[in-house]
């Protein structure tokens, strides 16, 4: 199989332009007799529903929450880039690519990030023109910070609830659509699977999550906005519905998933407290400008940490890396930690954390400045941990927190599924193996506001559709596999509860396929899953109807998918034989612990098609190829 | 820890409903109340009975899911907390605990602890958007707003969504969750072209839904885990009644 990323010809900076010229148009007055399904109501999501009611056409939505505003966009503290270059300082479209495509370690293509960075104005713009209330100064314009390492202040932020104010302003374009009738909004309504038709994507079948009701649903294109994986390794920073069942089943009807084992870990999160632990809370990155991260130098130094004194304190960090010190970026500072921690140095009640301590600098800027700066934060960690981190060093550990790896992607955000679109992070397009903070954002809006405006009217006007209801055969055998499979798991009657066999998944995933990963244990990972999943068909029980509200199907159902996804994300992890980004393999490093690309044999997309549960799936490749860019080595020391 | 739970049980919303006893031991202080669920949850599916639905997502105070009225309280007693962030340390071992959830005319209960909220977002679909389409916004920074305004702003933008609100107050009313978004838009310029417009359509939407009047119990701001002020009620109250008198009313 080609996969042709179908990236227009000609300079880099004139690409979209002449995407947009070259397109075809669908007249205004035959735009509402074309119907698409968005699934997911998160940022990407919300944004491409209501811009594409907007142009006219007939838009249905779909979220498993209750509502549209409840995605998980909205945990997204930090802040949004965009290269409007407010501060004068030096900042640029051209900037904002280059560090994207270098932050990113040489694996997204080159023409999908230049578009990202100028399209990411636009949003900056939309969003204030919506009623986003984004940080100003006294003088009332926009206020820009650094962020996550950036040399130049290119981050709008509304407090420490950028992602929530985005959200909310997408979800009130969305709600005035709604409210217009020009889309129609399915809430408690969970995709469980896609219906192709003469080879396009024709629909979804989903589940009424309130009455257990299977229906279908018809559309001339389907777009995915359904959000990452993260929650493959169980604990993490994502929402516990979060999960990969859309992109998954459109990965088994013949969608390529691209590039699965690059998942970020983020390295500020608050420590595991135990086995009850749901979830792992991120705290802002913006904590390490200020603290300084350290461990006992002693293995197995059980002193409370105020008692440990200073040439008992290994700042390993500030050790390893002089120049940028606590500064370093996530990968590097989440692999040292780990490193650490497996050497037995460990911090908090499981061994699995390290200090965060921001005495030295309470010591020289006063208790009230860092109370300004993290008050909230501050908060926050008492609250969980039940410390003041103003007189207790703050515990941290890194933690799984986005998917730069999704469904592959053309450069009109079609997936190899003809009318199967993917946006935001479910896609894999623009971050390549590690994305820079405040990256997210921008990426889900540019897709949903700027991007499939354009790019789905182009597939609507070059295509035929015949009309199709949800009566077509397709759509009734979709559904009885549907019926089948959640038959099947109320009738396993076992021993063992979803979140058990999800916690087992997380475990081996986070053990053989998280920080760091080796052949050895990516294969052992690959022996164990399989078993991880025969015994949950097996042994797994849940109880109450198909009929009703059941919390415990719900939950099956995304943990059965894990358990075959985690096999593709396996398979990639163990056949990009390189260290790129937040993909490190243990084997591929320089002597200071930086990862070492191969640039010669994986500087491709990995793109893999499914060939049946527990096989080993095809792998296809897209070359990327950097006319534009030289490709470097990575330093921060 | 042990706990003695009394949970609201309910199959659906046409069922009477009950409060159920459960008695959970090796609760852990660092556990989240929501993980103190989770346990009993695991316990109840292992002894073949249905786990206790509610609603949660984030767990991490933002999404506005969660929504349990703990000893009568939406949230629980803490202070400025959703339920997912209310953690164990604060009870005590021997506790009982009411477990119910949030109770409105207009939030009727769909299963358990999960209630129907989605009368927000009708109100919200009635006028919570400033009309601008995709691609229409003139340039971000041509359009000072003071920063005190923006603060402002945000402060009434902070809003979860969660109900809580509508939970504590005596008259199931909506007042808070309104007048937040009402405000947040009033305050910028960018909310003055639909001002008069947008108050008079969500209040109107808000009366529909059934949600009823404010008489100032401020139980609202008590509850709300992102404590926002009742003074947005009194600047709502102020715009309603200026664009009754000045706009004209559509029959």
């Amino acid at each position: 199989m080609t996969l042709d990323s179908k990236i227009p010809s000609g300079p880099l900076k004139d690409k979209w332009e002449k995407y947009k010229f070259e397109m075809k148009l669908v007249n205004a007055a035959n735009k509402r007799k074309y119907k698409a399904i968005v699934v997911g109501t998160g940022l990407a999501g919300a944004s491409a529903a209501a811009s594409l009611a907007e142009l006219g056409y007939v838009v249905e939505a779909f979220t498993y929450n209750d509502s549209p505003r409840r995605a998980h966009s909205i945990a997204a503290q930090g802040g949004i880039n965009a290269a409007k270059n407010y501060p004068n300082d030096g900042d640029s479209i051209w900037r904002l690519f280059y560090d994207t495509i270098k932050g990113g370690d040489f694996r997204a293509r080159e023409a999908n990030v230049y578009r990202l960075a100028q399209v990411s104005n636009n949003i900056i713009d939309q969003c204030v023109a919506q009623g986003v209330p984004f940080a100003r100064e006294y003088g009332g314009l926009l206020d820009n910070r650094s962020f996550g390492g950036a040399q130049v202040s290119r981050t709008f932020y509304a407090r420490g609830q950028t992602g929530q104010q985005l959200l909310l302003g997408a979800y009130s374009a969305l709600s005035r659509a709604i409210g217009k009738k020009q889309v129609t909004m399915h809430v408690r309504k969970e995709m469980l699977d896609l219906a192709i038709i003469d080879g396009k994507a024709r629909g979804i079948v989903t589940r009424d999550l309130v009455n257990g009701k299977i229906e279908s649903f018809w559309a001339d294109a389907v777009i995915l906005a359904t959000g990452g994986y993260g929650n493959v390794f169980f604990l993490s920073t994502n929402a516990q519905a979060c999960n990969v069942t859309a992109s998954y089943r459109a990965y088994k009807k013949g969608a390529l998933f691209a590039n699965p084992c690059f998942t970020q870990i983020h390295p500020t999160c608050i420590p595991l407290s135990g086995e009850h632990q749901s979830k792992l809370t991120l705290m802002s990155e913006s904590l390490r400008n200020d603290g300084r991260i350290w461990v006992p130098k002693n293995k197995g130094d059980k002193r409370r940490p105020n008692e440990i004194p200073e040439e008992d304190r290994d700042y390993y960090l500030e050790r390893k890396y002089p120049s940028y010190g606590n500064l370093a970026p996530r990968d590097i500072s989440s692999r040292s930690a780990k490193e650490v921690c497996d050497e037995g140095r460990g911090v908090s009640a499981t061994g699995f954390g390290v200090y965060l301590d921001f005495a030295d600098s309470i010591k020289r800027l006063g208790k009230k400045v860092i109370e300004e700066r993290y008050g909230n934060l501050f908060e926050m960690y008492e609250r969980i941990v039940g410390e003041d981190p103003y007189t207790t060093p703050m515990m941290i550990y890194p933690a799984s927190h986005y998917a730069m790896g999704g469904l592959w992607v053309d450069y009109n955000l079609m997936s190899t599924i003809p009318g199967l679109h993917v946006l935001g992070e479910a896609n894999f397009s623009d971050h390549g193996a590690n994305r820079l903070g405040a990256s997210a954002l921008m990426q889900g809006l540019a897709d949903g506001y700027f991007v499939i405006p354009y790019t789905i009217g182009d597939y609507f006007a070059k295509n035929k559709f015949d009309k199709v209801t949800t009566d077509h055969p397709e759509f009734k055998k979709v559904e009885a596999e549907v019926v089948e499979k959640t038959n099947k798991l109320l009738s396993i009657k076992g021993k063992k509860t979803p979140t058990m066999f999800h916690r087992e998944l997380g475990k081996v995933m986070w053990e053989y396929c998280g920080m760091g990963r080796n052949e050895a244990g990516l294969k052992k990972a690959l022996e164990l899953v399989p078993k991880i999943r025969e015994e949950f068909w097996q042994n797994l029980t849940i109880t109450g109807e198909g009929n009703d509200l059941n919390i415990s199907l719900e939950k099956a159902g995304r943990v059965a998918d894990f358990l075959e996804f985690a096999e593709v994300l396996l398979w990639d992890a163990l056949e990009r034989d390189e260290s790129c980004g937040a993909h490190f393999r243990e084997e591929h490093q320089y002597p200071d612990g930086e990862a070492k690309r191969d640039d010669e044999h994986f500087a491709h997309v990995a793109a893999w098609e499914y060939t049946g549960v527990g096989k080993k799936p095809n792998r296809h490749t897209e070359p990327l190829v950097f006319e534009n860019v030289q490709l470097a080595v990575r330093s921060y020391k | 820890m042990r706990l003695t739970l009394y949970i609201w049980r309910q199959n659906n919303a046409y069922d009477k409903g009950r409060m159920e006893k459960h008695q959970v031991n090796d609760v852990l202080e660092d556990m989240s109340f929501l993980e103190m669920l989770d346990v009993l949850n695991e316990k109840l599916i292992l002894e073949g009975k249905e786990p206790v639905a509610f609603d949660h997502d984030c767990r991490e105070g933002i999404c506005g899911a969660c929504s349990l009225t703990i000893n009568g309280i939406p949230h629980g007693h803490e202070k400025a907390t959703t339920t997912c962030q209310l953690h164990m340390r604060k009870f005590k071992d021997g506790d009982s605990i009411y477990i119910e959830p949030f109770r409105a005319k207009a939030f009727p209960v769909i299963k358990d602890l999960i209630v129907d909220r989605t009368a927000f977002d009708r109100i919200m679909q009635a006028g919570g958007f400033i009309s601008i389409n995709t691609g229409n916004a003139p340039e971000a920074n041509g359009l000072p707003v003071s920063k005190k305004n923006a603060d402002l702003s945000m402060d009434a933008a902070a809003c979860i969504g969660c109900g809580a609100c509508v939970a504590a107050c005596p008259n199931g009313a909506a007042m808070l969750f309104v007048s937040a978004k009402v405000s947040q838009f009033a305050l910028l310029p960018q909310g003055q072209p639909e001002r008069k417009k947008r108050v008079l359509a969500m209040v109107n939407q808000m009366e529909k839904e059934g949600f009823g009047a404010c008489t100032n119990f401020y139980e609202c701001e008590a509850a709300c885990p992102k404590q926002i002020s009742v003074r947005f009620i009194a600047m709502m109250n102020r715009d309603y009644l200026c664009s009754r008198v000045t706009e004209p009313v559509e029959v």
